[in-house]
Formats: C-alpha cells, structure tokens, sequence
C-alpha cells in the first residue's frame, strides 16, 4: 500500500496530467492486445477443428477478454484524471479507432489454418505470461492486483498451447511442415513484445512497469525448449516488425474492428 | 466389424468430483487423442461454471455395461428385500452426502 502510495504521490507532486496520462497508454497497451487476441478467437466460434478444442479455445477468448475489461476500465479512470472526457471500458473498446489501439501487431494477424492460430498464441502467451508476472510486482497496486488474477489464467494458457505445438510439431509431415511454415511467418512479430517504448521510460523507472526487454532471454529460452520437444525450430532472422503499441497497425486491424466495433456503433444505445 | 473412422479421436467418458467429500459423478463423454488431451479437454468442455475440484476419465471402450436384457435376475431380486435398506437407522443432520 505505503510504496504505491508514496510512488503516485511523488508522481503527483511532479507532472501528474502527463503522468497519468502515459499511464492511461500503458495500460491500453496492456489492454488491448488481449482484447484483439479475444477477438481472433472468437472467430473461430462455430468453424473450430473439433467442438472440444472450440470450446477450449474459446475459453482463453473469454479469459483474455476479461482481462482486458480490467485493464480498460483502470485506463479510462486513470484517463479521467488527466481531465480528459471519461471514458469507461466499452467506450475504449468500441470507440476508438484503429491509430488509437496499443496492441502488438502480432496479435492483429489472420487465424489463418490452425498452425497459424497456435503459432500466434504460442508466441504470445509466453510472452504474456513473463509480462504479467512482471506485473505483479508493479508499485502501482492496481496493475499488481489485475496481474495477479491473469497470470493464472494465463499460465494454463501456455500449458495448453505448449501442448499443441509438441503434438503437430512431433506430429505427421503434414502437421509438422505447417507448424513450422506459421512459426517462421509468425517470428517477426514477436520482436515488438519485448520493447520498451521511450515514452514508458519513466513508468518503468518508477517501478510501475517492468524493463521488457529483460524479458526475452527467459522467453527465448522457454520456446527453444519446446520447440526441441517438438522437433520444430524458430528462424534467425533479426528483423522485428514494430509499432503497433505506438498505434501503427497492419491493414489487418480495420477489418478486426469493423467487425468488433460495429453494433455498438450502429447502434450506440444497443442493450441485452 | 466395422473399424471407426480413422479422422475421429477415441471417445471418453468423464468423470467430476464437484467438491471435497462427494465422490467423482459421469458427467458426459468428449473425443481427444489421448489421456492427457481427454483431461484437458475436459478440464475446458465440463469445468467452466467451476463444477470441479477433480476429474477422471477413461476410455468409452473400456467400461463394460451390464446387459438391458439382463436387468431382471441382476436387479428383481434386491426388490423384495427392505431388509437391507437402512432406513430403519434415523441419521444425524449433520453427516451429509450419505
């Protein structure tokens, strides 16, 4: 309690509107890449390979939403302070536009075959899950708390995943040939988890969010042991993609929202 | 004999111990490639309104049934015999799930 007090105290004293409101982007950041990741796996509702692995698979759609109504419901109070107009968890989920979004490119990628869908997720929820334990240390109470409640859920994530890669990686030909053919497509991607954007410099200073970059190593070296159960490898090449927590997508991020944001934009007073 | 498609996984039956103290009750069955994959499976298919602290499942074709035509000497018998039944013992409220 007293050193996340004390740290938003000291920040408050400093610059609290430019504060606050560098904080109300880091958390979209966190917010929204579970969001958009939610959205892809909702796509695959009634087309899923067998009804178990849809419901499965939907069940960590479900899982990452609510942690992204979390995240989203801090960042518009967080926001609000900083005097902008409030906006509460819907309103930042339905109407924003795609500059506005801080989700990692990774995630806004088709579903393509299944290979494609488990690479993304095999990429991301490692990666998510070393975010969030991270996060549970964070000075800001709040950000501690959401963590502490995803990192479990997130930690099945990655068992269940894991699972899949051994399984198609160690599979047949086929399923061997297209799982790795979607962790090379995927790869590119995964650069963008581990950055640390200039602007967060003061966040992670203060403790409020973690040095991601110190992330990888312990990342890399959780994949390369399941790829080597699964006979799979990943490519060398250092080319990253960026950008998407600073707002510049692919063109694949219209279409998600389009679909995602339609109704409540259609029909702004829309109820269950 | 027919074999089964070979694109369809074996079934499963799965077997939940909703809390501590009862004993694990068939819920349902699902298809996965194998053990593991079954209890995973079920873990998503069978737990997600939290109805479970523990699961067991096993392959459909390795539960063995008694036969339908077979109820009247299996089962008839017990019908006349109120004697067994231990209604005749008032139980205390508080021993539950008995």
């Amino acid at each position: 309690m007293s050193a996340a007090v004390d740290a938003t105290a000291a920040r408050a004293t400093s610059a609290p509107v430019a504060v606050d409101a560098r904080l109300a982007d880091a958390l979209l950041q966190l917010a929204d890449s579970p969001l958009v990741l939610a959205q892809r796996l909702c796509e695959w509702i009634g087309k899923g390979p067998v009804l178990e692995e849809e419901l499965a698979s939907t069940n960590v759609g479900l899982d990452l939403l609510g942690q992204a109504r979390l995240w989203l419901g801090y960042a518009g109070e967080v926001e609000a302070r900083t005097g902008a107009p409030s906006r509460d968890e819907d309103a930042l989920a339905f109407h924003r536009d795609q500059q506005e979004f801080r989700n990692v490119l990774l995630v806004e990628q088709p579903n393509g075959d299944y290979a494609m869908t488990l690479a993304r997720q095999f990429w991301f929820d490692h990666a998510h899950r070393l975010l969030l334990d991270a996060l549970t240390r964070s000075r800001d109470e709040r950000i501690a708390a959401i963590a502490a409640k995803s990192v479990k859920e997130v930690a099945y994530h990655v068992q269940r995943v894991d699972d899949w890669i051994v399984r198609l990686g160690d599979g047949t030909d086929e399923s061997h040939a297209r799982m790795q053919r979607a962790l090379d497509a995927l790869w590119p991607y995964t650069g963008e988890l581990f950055v640390d954007l200039p602007a967060d410099a003061g966040l992670v200073a203060d403790g409020v969010l973690p040095a991601r970059a110190a992330l990888r190593a312990r990342w890399l070296a959780e994949v390369d042991a399941v790829l080597a159960t699964a006979t799979l490898t990943h490519p060398d090449t250092a080319f990253m993609h960026a950008g998407g927590r600073e707002g510049r997508h692919t063109e694949h991020l219209g279409h998600l929202l389009a679909e995602m944001q339609f109704l409540p934009r259609a029909y702004p007073d829309a109820r269950w | 004999m027919s074999t089964p498609p070979r694109n369809e996984w074996p079934l499963w039956e799965v077997f939940i111990r909703s809390q501590h103290g009862l004993a694990h009750k068939h819920v349902g069955s699902l298809h996965a490639a194998d053990a593991a994959g079954a209890l995973r499976n079920a873990r998503d298919v069978y737990t997600r309104r939290n109805e479970g602290v523990s699961i067991w499942v096993a392959r459909s074709s390795d539960l063995h049934a008694s036969a339908p035509e077979e109820r009247a000497e299996l089962f008839d018998p017990a019908a006349d015999k109120i004697y067994r039944h231990p209604t005749f013992f008032p139980m205390p409220d508080e021993v539950k799930h008995l």
